[in-house]
């Protein structure tokens, strides 16, 4: 079975709500927004669109490839293709939100910071999604939520988004053997 | 055929394969451009490097790709072995795999053996290198260089120029580029060349100035003087005249015509010194530099993929 959890709309309302959090919380730093791949890319440009139009504050925005810092790359787990890793500024000193579309068990998470630390000494790391889902399985907790939604286990979560081709905004909860 | 097997020329694998490779590595390429070159990919991986034919460059090659993964590399060479004891290729090999290795990386001087050793081994083998057969690393190497200033290999006119006969690479070469779509030229003495090599799908030429016209890459091949012996051409002079690559004949090429060279180039013999350091044309360190993010992505796919996980 197939539930709409959020449309275009609630989508749009949410990520405006996190640009003013994000705006709030950097009046003097620039905010530097890192997507992670894929739909985490997209999220971070509307983000950073939003954030300019209301907040006239200094925004970037990165894209980051964790594939080489999973925790289960040597388990066989199919053709993990590496895509690249796109960080124009100097990560030294830099607030940084890391942005996903779902978080989950944490896993995503916890091979972004790995891979920032590896390339600099940021300042701060904030982390900002559309979904939490729940089901942690390390002590992570985002800063910025537009939607908590209570799952099961081997519920699946699926974001699409215009940007991927799809023709509509939405977020999707599949429930398994219904 | 890169799950499972390894990499042990370029002969098996396909075009979906090879192209998989490059792109990885182009992304891995990055890694080695920042202060902090490693990635914690391969954690607790062991890499071996069996070399039974001496090589510097190669080892020291793979051995910087295996470490920027984060694998651990051992190196074996031949000379330290119980080769000179009378042990077969093959037991060695298995003694070693009985220390349980992820990947072996394995230069060899007999044609054709990664062959043989696959069948014998269950660790995935990445070929460093087999007598005149293949040195997939190198092709894969020469291709991403190609797709990096050319944006594409289809379509392009390649040559291959030099001791032919010989070359592992130029073979690995004509496997890969032909996959993906280059007209390549063989342009060499007819004593470098043989019968088969007209079935490789390769255009042979005996004459520069067919060879070199309107070339988009020419890759010279070394002249591999400790194999001289048997008296192939008549004199160093005489080749560097007729078959050597100098200023007066590039101009024959397509004005952003690039000089590839797997190494190591004898000066004035294949290549002049003018050819060889020019930084308009010349892509001889961009290959070496590629090598290190070719063999990263190499063994990625090559443990990643194909080994079996059974838990810890």
């Amino acid at each position: 079975m197939k539930n709409v959890i959020m449309d275009a709309p609630a989508i749009e309302r949410a990520l405006k709500r996190i640009a003013h959090e994000i705006i709030e919380k950097h009046t003097t730093a620039p905010a530097s927004l890192i997507g992670i791949r894929t739909a985490g890319v997209f999220i971070a440009s509307r983000l950073a669109e939003y954030i300019k139009q209301y907040g006239q504050i200094p925004v970037q925005t990165a894209t980051l490839d964790i594939t080489l810092y999973r925790d289960d790359v040597a388990m066989g787990t199919g053709r993990a293709i590496v895509r690249a890793t796109q960080i124009n500024f100097p990560v030294d000193g830099a607030s940084i939100i890391l942005i996903d579309d779902v978080l989950f068990t944490g896993r995503t998470i916890r091979a972004a910071m790995d891979a920032v630390i590896d390339l600099g000494r940021p300042k701060v790391i904030q982390l900002a999604v559309l979904v939490d889902r729940g089901h942690r399985e390390l002590p992570i907790k985002a800063d910025y939520t537009g939607k908590n939604i209570p799952t099961t286990d081997d519920d699946e979560i699926k974001v699409v988004l215009t940007e991927s081709g799809s023709n509509e905004d939405a977020v999707y909860l599949i429930k398994k053997g219904d | 055929m890169v799950s499972g097997k390894g990499i042990i020329g370029l002969k098996y694998l396909d075009k979906s394969d090879i192209e998989q490779i490059v792109e990885t590595a182009f992304s891995m390429r990055d890694i080695s451009k920042r202060s902090v070159k490693k990635v914690p990919t391969l954690r607790g991986k062991t890499v071996v490097n069996l070399f039974f034919e001496s090589s510097t460059r190669t080892k020291t090659s793979f051995e910087i790709a295996a470490k920027r993964l984060s694998a651990d590399v051992v190196n074996f060479s031949y000379t330290s072995s119980s080769i000179s004891k009378g042990e077969t290729t093959i037991d060695t090999a298995k003694n070693i795999e009985a220390m349980n290795p992820d990947v072996f990386i394995i230069r060899h001087a007999s044609s054709g053996i990664m062959d043989l050793l696959s069948r014998h081994l269950k660790t995935p083998i990445i070929s460093a290198g087999d007598g005149t057969n293949e040195h997939p690393t190198q092709g894969l190497l020469d291709i991403m260089t190609i797709r990096d200033e050319k944006k594409r290999i289809d379509g392009l006119k390649v040559v291959i120029a030099g001791d032919i006969y010989h070359s592992r690479v130029a073979r690995s070469d004509i496997y890969g580029m032909g996959k993906l779509g280059a007209n390549v030229y063989f342009f060499s003495p007819p004593t470098f060349i043989t019968d088969d090599y007209a079935s490789l799908g390769a255009s042979i030429t005996y004459d520069a100035k067919e060879a070199f016209t309107d070339a988009d890459v020419i890759i010279m091949l070394r002249i591999q003087l400790e194999r001289q012996a048997t008296g192939l051409f008549p004199s160093t002079r005489e080749y560097s005249r007729v078959f050597g690559l100098n200023e007066q004949r590039l101009k024959l090429a397509k004005p952003d015509v690039i000089v590839m060279h797997p190494g190591p180039i004898n000066r004035g013999l294949e290549l002049s010194s003018g050819v060889a350091d020019s930084k308009e044309h010349s892509r001889v360190l961009k290959q070496v530099e590629n090598g290190v993010s070719i063999r990263m992505s190499a063994i990625y796919h090559t443990i990643g993929e194909g080994h079996e996980y059974t838990g810890n």
